[in-house]
Parts: C-alpha cells; structure tokens; sequence
C-alpha cells in the first residue's frame, strides 16, 4: 500500500474481527472471536498516527512500545512486530485475548478522542498468534548463573518471573498445586475465550527452551513449605493468585446447585465437564440461572452456563434463561466490554441494581428460587462508585434452581504455613514492595493477584517481571536486602 | 512416578493400593487424604492414607468400587500410573493421652480409622475399636486393628461374622458402662450421622471425617462445603474430621447426592462397555 496521509488513515473504519455467530457459538466451546487475517491486521495497523508522545502507551500496564509494533505490523514485518512486542509482554497471543485494552491503551489512543481507538488489543493478539505459530522469536537461557530459583504458583504472575529468571540464566523450578499449569488461564477463563492450547503452547515452548522444570500437584504449604523452599532455593517468587471464593452471608447458601464461580468453572473449563461422560467429572446446569457479579468472571459462568444449556445438560429445557444478578448499573460493570456485548448476544439476560437477600430451598435439597431486594444508587462509596442502597419494601421472589456466586476472591492461605515474617493485610494479600516484589520475609517476593487481590492478567504479569529484575539484582549482589 | 507397587483384593469391591509418592508419605500424618487423578479424563477422587511408609516412600490408598471412577481404578495394575497423586490434604488428627477413647470404622472407614488407632495408642489412650459391616466379607483389616487396640468388637449387620448388629449398638453399651473420654468415627455419612445421633445424649466428644464431593482440596472451589452449627465450613482445608454433634447431617446426604443422575449414566456405560469387552473375549474365546 502506498504511503498514506493522516487523513487518509482517519479515514478507515476500526476493522471488527471475525467472530462465530451467536447461534452457532452457544452450542459449542471453541473460539467466539477468530483473529484478525493478516489483511486485516495491516489495514487496522493502517489507521496507526505514529503519534510521537504515544499516549497509549501510558495506559499500558507493561508499557509496551505500541506504536512500534503497530507500525511494524503496518510493514508486514512480523518478526519485528513479535521481537518489539516480546521485549515488554511475553505473553501477546493471551493478553491480546485478555485484557481490558478498553480501560488501558486503547482508553488513550488519540484516535478515541473523536472516533474510535486503533484495535490495539486485536492486533496485539494476531502478533502473538503469529508467534505461536512461526515461532521467530525463542526467548534463550542465559549464561547460567548456578543460582536455584523457585516460583510458586503457575499463573501469568509466576510465568513471566519464571521466563525472565531463566533468560537471567537462574535455574527454575515452578510449584502449581493443581495437575495442570497455567492459572486462572486454565482452570478459570473458558476455552471459547482462550484457548488451552495456547497456554499450553506457551508454557511448553518456555520451559523447554529455558529448562524451567515445573512440578505439578505440589501444593507449598501441604506438600512442601516455604520455609524448606527457603533452605533450597536462593530465591523464592509466590505469584499464588487469589483463589478462594467468596459467598453471600445469606440463608440458603448450602443448597445443591448454589455454587462458587470457581467451583462451576474448574468442573468446565480445567475438568472438561463439558465432555462428559468421556471426560469423569460432572457438572450441572440448572434450567434458570443466576450467576451474582458483573465482572469477568460471572459473564464467563454465565456463558458457560448458556453453552451447557444449548448442549441440554442437567435441567435445561426449551425455555432455559440465564441471567447476571447485578446490585450496581449497567455503568458500574466492572468486565470487559467485550465480555458485556458477548455475553448479551448469546442471550444473557441482565438483571440490574437487584441483590439477593435469601435463597429458598425446593424442600427436596435444591433450590427454587432467589429473594431479591431492588437497589438504588446513592453517593459514591470508596471504590468511586456510587453505592447501591436497598429500596425499601421491593422485595421479589425469583424463580431460578442455580445460583452461582461470582462475587470475586481472596489469597488462598494455604501457601503460608510456616512462613514466620511474611506480613499480609487484613484481606489476606501479601505485603509487598510494589516496585520489587520484595515482601517481608527475606529471599521471598510476592506477586500478581495474591498481593493485589483479584485483579488483571496484565498487572500480575507486571509484578511477575519487576519482581525478576529485582531478584536478579538481588541474587547477584546477596548483601543488599 | 505415583506407580502402583502392590494390590490387593480385600474384597469383591475393596481393594488396596501401595502406591510410589515419596514427596507425600515424607509429610504424611493419620487423619489426612489425597487426591488421585488416574488419568486426563479422569476425575479428582479424593482418598484416605490408610497407611504410609516415609522410607519407601509409599501411602496405601484403600478403596470401595461405588462408581464409575473407583470401578475403573480397581482394574488398575501393579505397575500402573496414577497421572497424579497431590496431597497430604486436610489437618492431621490432633493426637494426645485422652484416656480411654473408642475408634469406630464402618466398612472401608475401617482403613482410614486404622492409622488414627494406632497414633492414639501409641500416644498412651486404652484404645476399644469397633469395626463393622453389611456383611462378612466387605469386613477389613481385622489383624492390623487388633493390633493397635486394647479391645476389638466387631459386627456385621446380617451376622455373618461376630455379632449381628450396627457399630451403634456396642458403642451404646460402652457408654452406658464406662468413662469415655473420646469418639472418633469413620465410614458412610448415614453410619457417621447415627454414630452422631447415638454419643451426643452422653455429651461424648465425638470426631468425624467427612467424606464430602470435592474438586481441588485446598479450598478453591468450595464444593466441599458443610453446614456446622457455627456456618459453612470446607470439608478440604477446615477438616476432614469435625465434631460430629455441630454437623447439619441431613444438609451433607442430601448435597452428596447432587450429580446422582451423571454418576448412574457414567457407572451404566462403564458397565456396559466392559460388558462389551467380555462378550467379545468370550466371543474369541469360542472361536
Ligand atoms: C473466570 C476468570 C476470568 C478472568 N478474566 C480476565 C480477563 O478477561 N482479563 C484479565 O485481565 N483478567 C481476568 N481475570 C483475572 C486474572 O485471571 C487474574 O488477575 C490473574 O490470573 C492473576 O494471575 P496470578 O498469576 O497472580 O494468579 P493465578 O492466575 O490465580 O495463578 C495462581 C496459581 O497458583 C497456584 N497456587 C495457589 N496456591 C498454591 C500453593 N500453595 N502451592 C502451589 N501453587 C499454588 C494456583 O493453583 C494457580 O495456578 C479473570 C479471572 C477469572 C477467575
Ligand atoms: C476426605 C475424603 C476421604 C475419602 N477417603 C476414602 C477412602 O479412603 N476410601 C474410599 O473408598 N472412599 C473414600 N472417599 C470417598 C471417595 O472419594 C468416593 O467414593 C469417590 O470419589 C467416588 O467416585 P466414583 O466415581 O467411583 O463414584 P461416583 O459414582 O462418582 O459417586 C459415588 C458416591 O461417591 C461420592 N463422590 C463422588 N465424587 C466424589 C468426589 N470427587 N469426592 C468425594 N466423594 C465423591 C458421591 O457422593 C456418591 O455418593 C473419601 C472422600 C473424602 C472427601
Ligand atoms: S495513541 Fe493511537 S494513534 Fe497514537 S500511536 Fe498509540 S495507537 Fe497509534
Ligand atoms: S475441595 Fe474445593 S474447596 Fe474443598
């Protein structure tokens, strides 16, 4: 394509990428949002101002260089593209999928100001993709260092100290308490969002390429404790996450089909219980649903509730619903927007400024239907949000027989047995530097959503990075703690 | 690594596995489970250590065939795999002199009793057992509790060996005749629930260990939750044993039965399946 002007380029529409019908994607599990092609791709990097001050790249918790990538994808060149992007992100192709670019860079892409934001998110995501598949870009172990690293804890906190680590040239050994490595990639987010192959992809080709050994199904704090990691390892990360689920105190939580979002998504998405009977592991669905949160995890439990519906599992029936259960309004939803607009073209139903109160009991066990209570918005609360207060007098009876929590979680606090010295706050996170991970118990760092509470894919990959600089400053020079 | 290095049939249904996990058996203590994934389509199970061994390196995993992934387990081999073996999970049992105390062991809750019974006694207490069954041949490890218990009584409901009655029976007695300082109690919920119902007029600490669904085991999914007296509390990280008399019992039976209908459908094609394998060996067999 010939040069072209500024005007010209304000020009082109923002290119949407190619997605699986609503009809057809609630039936199966496979990939809602298929990628950009490569015309595509070039024509979205068209649109690309090359600003100067880029603003974007402010609003990127990582900071990686946009504009440079943008422009390589512009030129066709996507080994530049990968290198520029992996310099800052080693994980493009699951962060392209993931993050909230609405709220980060594309948020002060200039474009946005009168129109729409350059897609960076999308076009980041096709960079990984191109990665995953070409593979022009292998990260290598540096001179090794003799030095025993241990990371504990196999989300995107921990793999991305892991992979700098052993690009320092430390030898690594990760600790994940579940058989499979990954996350809240694997056993949280579904597969029509984001692929397990990919993360699989990504972890296999590190560790091997950087002889990583991770050692599933060992749990620190049951298995092994930090104090003994702390004997072994000159250095020890704990990017843990924060897994433990949180419930309503309302009567009526202990009926069947009241679950977590953990538990309904770790049956689906890290046991496959959409595939049973060929896969061991059940999982209900009820016939009308309501899953309590708007953020990311409740569209992904509601979608995966639509989905087992379609597949007529558990009490599905014709007129099957599912419905988010919101106490705030359409405003204060805290997921991605993309989320929001998929979720509702499936079907989702949304419920607003309602909070259940109590939910009833069939008298066989189940559940028959949720009390709910009418909100209404008053002044802001500490979050900056406007405090939803209970409107007097509305109460109503919903009728539904699951109810899934997603009401977001705290560290899990299993990791901590034996950790005398190590400070946490009242929520359970772990104190912790924010610059350097470094926490308060010496040749310990901390990271990702076990020190921040839930938070994003992004920022614990941030924290996994800074804490490796540190610690590898740290293990260079012992004295200075 | 988690190979099979020794089975045995206990019975029709029970079978006992001696399985490599050194990480485990070093940390291993009586009262704490694991869970077992046999395979990648397999299903977390989580199982009692009925026993370890720290210098070998091993735990012994003892079994009942109830559903589609025991059954399946049951036809593993010495030699075999486990994909994964994680654990220990769960709290020890808190172990001191009491006194005297009884261990009560209904059907397989008679192997994971066994280690309790022998911590206790050798932490001092005059230890009675009682150990039953339906019938005589589901009754286990006879030998090994006689061993670390002052006095044995056994039962089977249908009095085809020692006497014919429920556990609840001579537990009953024993109360009624002599100061005990502590219960604990293994086996099926309904058994743990009238165990439960039977102690609590004679205010007699009574422990359980709960057998509830469970995904992870170490507190992520909450599918392990039971009802006690004080609010909801994970069977996986908060127990396995609790007090007997702060359990919501009715609340525990009725949340084990929530995927009856999959479990059926899994054991029914698992059956019919094998079916199939043993016509078509009997087929060739023929030929
Ligand atoms: C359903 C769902 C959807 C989400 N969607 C998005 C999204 O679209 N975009 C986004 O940016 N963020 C999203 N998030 C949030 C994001 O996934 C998390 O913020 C991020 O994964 C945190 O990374 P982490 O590495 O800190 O922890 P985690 O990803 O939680 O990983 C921690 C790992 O440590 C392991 N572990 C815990 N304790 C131990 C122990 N004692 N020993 C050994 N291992 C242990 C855990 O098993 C786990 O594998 C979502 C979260 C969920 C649950
Ligand atoms: C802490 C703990 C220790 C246990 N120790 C032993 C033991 O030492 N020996 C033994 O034989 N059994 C033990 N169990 C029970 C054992 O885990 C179940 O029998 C097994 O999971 C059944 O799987 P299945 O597919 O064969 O049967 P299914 O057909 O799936 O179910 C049959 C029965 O097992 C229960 N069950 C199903 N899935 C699970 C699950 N994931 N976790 C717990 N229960 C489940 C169901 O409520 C049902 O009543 C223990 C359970 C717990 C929680
Ligand atoms: S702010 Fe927008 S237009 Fe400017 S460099 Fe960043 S992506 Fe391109
Ligand atoms: S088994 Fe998941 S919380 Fe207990």
């Amino acid at each position: 394509m010939a040069e072209l002007t500024k005007k010209d380029r304000m020009k082109i529409p923002r290119q949407d990428m190619p997605v699986q019908e609503p009809d057809a994607r609630v039936k199966n599990f496979t990939e809602v949002a298929l990628g950009f092609t490569q015309e595509l791709a070039q024509l979205e990097a068209q649109r690309c101002l090359q600003c100067k001050d880029a603003s974007c790249r402010e609003g990127c918790p990582v900071e990686v260089p946009i504009p440079d990538f943008v422009g390589a994808v512009r030129d066709g060149d996507m080994a530049k593209a990968v290198e520029i992007m992996k310099s800052k992100n080693n994980l493009p192709a699951i962060c392209g999928r993931v993050c909230p670019q609405e709220v980060q860079c594309e948020s002060r892409c200039i474009l946005g100001k009168k129109g729409e934001a350059v897609a960076i998110g999308r076009i980041e995501r096709f960079v990984g993709d191109y990665e995953l598949a070409h593979r022009t870009c292998d990260v290598k172990k540096g001179p090794s260092t003799g030095k025993k690293v241990a990371v504990v804890g196999t989300g995107p906190a921990g793999l991305t100290c892991a992979v700098d680590m052993g690009i320092y040239g430390h030898d690594v050994t990760m600790f994940e308490s579940l058989h499979t490595p990954g996350g809240v990639l694997v056993y949280g987010i579904p597969e029509f969002r984001l692929p397990k192959s990919v993360i699989r992809s990504e972890i296999e080709n590190a560790a091997c390429a950087l002889g990583i050994e991770i050692k599933a199904s060992h749990i620190v704090g049951r298995t092994l404790l930090i104090d003994e990691l702390l004997k072994e390892f000159d250095a020890v990360f704990l990017g843990t996450g924060a897994g433990l689920p949180m419930f309503s105190p309302i009567p009526g939580i202990n009926l069947n089909g009241v679950m977590s979002a953990n538990e309904f998504l770790t049956r689906v998405n890290l046991m496959k219980g959409y595939l049973f009977p060929e896969f061991d592991t059940p999982v209900w669905v009820g016939k009308k649903v309501a899953v309590i949160g708007a953020g990311n995890v409740a569209m992904d439990s509601a979608r995966c509730a639509l989905r087992l519906q379609s597949l007529g599992m558990g009490n599905a029936g014709p007129d099957s619903e599912v419905h988010i259960v919101y106490r705030r309004s359409a405003e204060e939803v805290p997921a991605r927007q993309e989320e929001v607009h998929h979720a509702k073209e499936e079907g989702v139903i949304f419920d607003f400024l309602t909070n259940p109160v109590e939910i009833l009991g069939d008298g066989k066990g189940g559940v028959s239907a949720m009390r709910c209570v009418r909100q209404k918005l008053g002044e802001p609360d500490q979050s900056g949000r406007r405090r939803p207060i209970p409107i007097e007098g509305s109460e109503f009876d919903m009728e539904v027989d699951q109810v899934v929590f997603a009401l977001g979680t705290n560290p899990n606090p299993i990791v901590f047995v034996n950790a005398e010295g190590l400070e946490r706050k009242r929520q359970g996170t772990v104190v912790a530097n924010q610059e350097t991970g470094r926490t308060t118990l010496k040749g310990v760092w901390a990271g990702g959503d076990v020190v921040t509470g839930a938070a994003t894919v992004i920022s614990a990959m941030g924290a996994g990075k800074r804490a490796a600089a540190d610690m590898n400053n740290y293990l260079k020079d012992k004295s200075a703690w | 690594m988690y190979k099979i290095l020794e089975k045995e049939v206990l019975s029709d249904v029970t079978k006992l596995m001696v399985v490599e996990a050194p990480q485990i058996a070093r940390k291993a203590r009586a009262g704490q489970f694991v869970i077992v994934l046999m395979h990648e389509n397999g299903e977390r199970i989580p199982l009692t250590i009925a026993d370890y061994d720290r210098k070998a390196g091993t735990l012994t995993m003892i079994f009942q065939e109830v559903g589609k992934s025991t059954l399946e387990m049951g036809t593993m081999k010495v030699g075999d795999e486990f994909k994964t073996i994680v654990g220990p999970l769960g709290h020890p049992t808190e172990v001191e002199n009491f006194g005297t105390i009884i261990c009560v062991g209904g059907g397989v809750g008679i192997a994971p009793i066994y280690p309790i019974a022998r911590e206790l006694k050798e932490a001092g207490n005059h230890v009675i057992s009682i150990i039953g069954a339906r019938t005589k041949d589901l009754l286990l490890w006879e030998d090994k509790m006689r061993a670390v218990s002052d006095e044995l009584i056994v039962t089977t409901d249908d009095g085809s060996y020692g006497r014919k009655d429920l556990v609840t029976v001579p537990l009953k007695e024993m109360m009624e005749s002599r100061k005990i300082a502590k219960i604990w109690a293994i086996g099926p919920a309904i058994m743990m629930k009238f165990v439960s119902a039977t102690t609590e007029p004679f205010k007699v600490p009574t422990i359980v260990s709960l057998n509830t669904i469970m995904i992870d085991g170490t507190g992520m999914c909450g599918g392990c939750r039971v009802l006690m007296d004080d609010g909801a509390k994970f069977v996986c990280v908060d127990g396995p044993e609790f007090d007997a008399h702060k359990v919501d019992w009715n609340n525990l039976l009725s949340r084990m039965t929530f995927y009856r209908g999959q479990e059926q459908a899994a054991i029914a094609r698992w059956k019919e399946s094998h079916k199939c394998n043993l016509d078509r060996a009997v087929a060739e067999g023929v030929k």
